[in-house]
């Protein structure tokens, strides 16, 4: 292997990197990466035992995502008028209306807020790059994140829909296949949001920061303060584009037994396929 | 017994931009043995190991370890190869079994957990958080952590910095019987004394490059260029009485002092000559030149022996 006899690339401007294989995109090589041969399948399941550990020990992300909606809904079941159908809501109740508002605030806390921060910290802390010289690879650790994260985001809202329904008299949804639908594909999205936060904030700090900032703007488009039946034409034109917003319009259609139209799916699944292609070209494993 | 390398580095360089870390690094290491690579901060010790576990891809040269090629073979290579990185740390609310048990999962064939932290003082520490822990019980895990996949090749990277001398005395022992038990050391450090109490050979690296290459004796005898004693005889005696003696290069007087300079077995010549003769020799004073004189001999620079991890 007499390699060294090449002479030195002239000195190009590279940040030290771990090596992990890129692009160009290959499924094979992608499978080798993510399932080496050399790694205990077994290891993933330790792996993910820890992380729920790790979720229920740190419980914010938690605590806020449970319990924040449960206690808007109990707000909101005492004021009256949210219990009468409303003509400019299109004949439904405001209650109606801020369940689908509610789901979407709840996947958006977990994805923007619970899920980025500590993957960022591990970045930071060296973890996943302790990981690397061990037969498992890093990336695990990540799908352990999102499996913990996408359970906690379930349970979670299974909390909301059966309390809205049993406690707070919602009507049952109407087309449960379709809300289904619309819930994964508005989680798909949101998480790909949240995983390109981690791939470009540079400390958890930053993480933290930049899933606020986009925090606040959706959910002002999902109408947590101002219901998307009352938004005015070009403010509900934009809402129709925005994650939250798609995701609000195809689970309240779904809620009422609509099939959700083509558009907000499309808008989510955009969302999704987009956001995890740049999370993939930027992520940095140190 | 074959003696195969178990590290095998050979014209390795590697440069971040135009910051050449590594340059023309070549070095072996023996199965079985502790080899140290030792040199002040920034000197490319760490990007050198880095480069071993698989972690940086070299620019130029060829890095063998056990067979393997670290970039190509990682996989396997991963399976027996531990390593303690600098600056990794753990989850601050995993306990410390639980950490272990997750890196335990990680390996085909994996050490018992009750025997590792046995061998590292951490048995009443199973059920603690890692962030209760003090930085030399981390240090300890995380050297634990890089013994549970009973790995035949360990590579430490500066494994006793921020430890008190106490604890770095016990883990000095503890890498010592990790060896005994035939597992290949590859030991980065700053710390002189280290290098001198563990190594069987040293490897100086300054500025990306190998300086020199030796056991540690060996280096601290080419920077004095041999041995030098004093002493005050107790009666006159004439200097011929020495400086025939073959072990003997110079002789000369500093007052009531006695200088000697010379090589091979040269204080017990000296005691033995002068005793026959009925010389005393008396306030023996040995000048071993240490390591440390030798880096200083053969860069011209002091090793700082503390700062900023490299």
């Amino acid at each position: 292997m007499n390699t060294h006899t090449l002479p030195r690339p002239k000195a190009q401007v590279q940040p030290p990197k771990t090596q992990f294989p890129k692009t160009p995109f290959s499924a094979a090589r992608l499978a080798r990466t993510l399932l080496p041969e050399t790694a205990p399948h077994a290891a993933f399941g330790q792996i993910v035992r820890n992380q729920v550990r790790l979720a229920w020990r740190l419980p914010a992300g938690l605590i806020f995502g449970v319990g924040l909606p449960v206690l808007l809904l109990i707000i909101f079941n005492q004021i009256p008028s949210f219990h009468q159908t409303q003509a400019d809501l299109g004949g439904l109740t405001p209650f109606d209306v801020y369940v689908p508002i509610l789901i979407s605030m709840v996947i958006a806390i977990i994805a923007l807020i619970s899920l980025p921060g500590p993957l960022v910290t591990y970045r930071d802390q060296g973890i996943l790059r302790r990981l690397a010289t061990t037969p498992v690879p890093p990336s695990w650790v990540l799908a352990a994140q999102l499996v913990v994260a996408f359970c906690t985001t379930i349970a979670s809202l299974l909390i909301l829909v059966v309390a809205s329904i049993a406690a707070f008299g919602v009507d049952v949804p109407k087309n449960p296949g379709a809300l289904v639908l619309a819930v994964v594909l508005s989680i798909a999205a949101m998480f790909a949001i949240g995983l390109c936060i981690a791939a470009v904030a540079r400390s958890g700090i930053a993480a933290r920061a930049i899933g606020a900032a986009a925090f606040y703007p959706m959910l002002f488009f999902s109408g947590m303060w101002f219901p998307r039946e009352l938004m005015s034409g070009a403010l509900q034109e934009i809402s129709n584009f925005t994650p939250l917003g798609a995701a609000v319009e195809a689970i309240q259609d779904s809620w009422q037994g609509q099939f959700p139209p083509a558009e907000p799916l499309l808008v989510l699944a955009g969302y999704a396929l987009v956001f995890t292609m740049i999370a993939r070209r930027f992520f940095r494993w140190e | 017994m074959n003696t195969q390398a178990a590290v095998e580095i050979s014209h390795l360089s590697k440069a971040y931009g135009n910051v050449v870390a590594v340059d023309d690094v070549s070095l072996s290491v023996a199965e079985g043995e502790i080899f140290g690579i030792l040199g002040p901060n920034g000197a490319g010790k760490t990007t050198t190991v880095e480069c071993v576990l698989g972690l940086r891809t070299p620019d130029t040269g060829s890095i063998s370890v056990l067979g393997l090629d670290p970039v190509r073979d990682a996989g396997q290579l991963h399976m027996i190869v531990g390593a303690q990185l600098q600056e990794s740390a753990l989850p601050a609310k995993l306990r410390v079994g639980e950490i272990l048990a997750e890196y335990r999962s990680f390996y085909r064939e994996p050490a018992d957990v009750g025997e590792v932290i046995d061998g590292l003082g951490l048995a009443g520490k199973v059920k603690d958080y890692y962030r209760s822990l003090s930085g030399g019980q981390r240090q300890r895990l995380s050297i634990a952590l890089a013994l549970i996949g009973r790995p035949k090749v360990a590579v430490l990277d500066e494994m006793t910095s921020g430890l008190d001398p106490q604890a770095r005395r016990d883990t000095w022992d503890l890498i010592e019987s990790v060896r005994n038990r035939g597992v290949t050391i590859l030991l980065v450090t700053h710390f002189m004394e280290e290098a001198e109490r563990l190594c069987d050979r040293v490897a100086l690296i300054d500025a990306g490059h190998v300086v020199a290459l030796d056991s540690p004796a060996g280096l601290a005898a080419r920077a004095s260029g041999g041995k030098s004693m004093r002493f005050v005889p107790s009666v006159p005696f004439d200097d011929r009485l020495l400086t025939e003696l073959p072990e003997v290069g110079s002789l000369t007087r500093h007052g009531s002092h006695v200088v000697v300079t010379g090589t091979g077995e040269l204080v017990n010549t000296v005691i033995l000559t002068l005793a026959t003769a009925g010389v005393a020799a008396r306030d023996v004073q040995l000048d071993t030149s240490s390591l440390e004189d030798a880096f200083v001999k053969l860069t011209g620079r002091h090793l700082h022996e503390e700062g900023i991890p490299a």
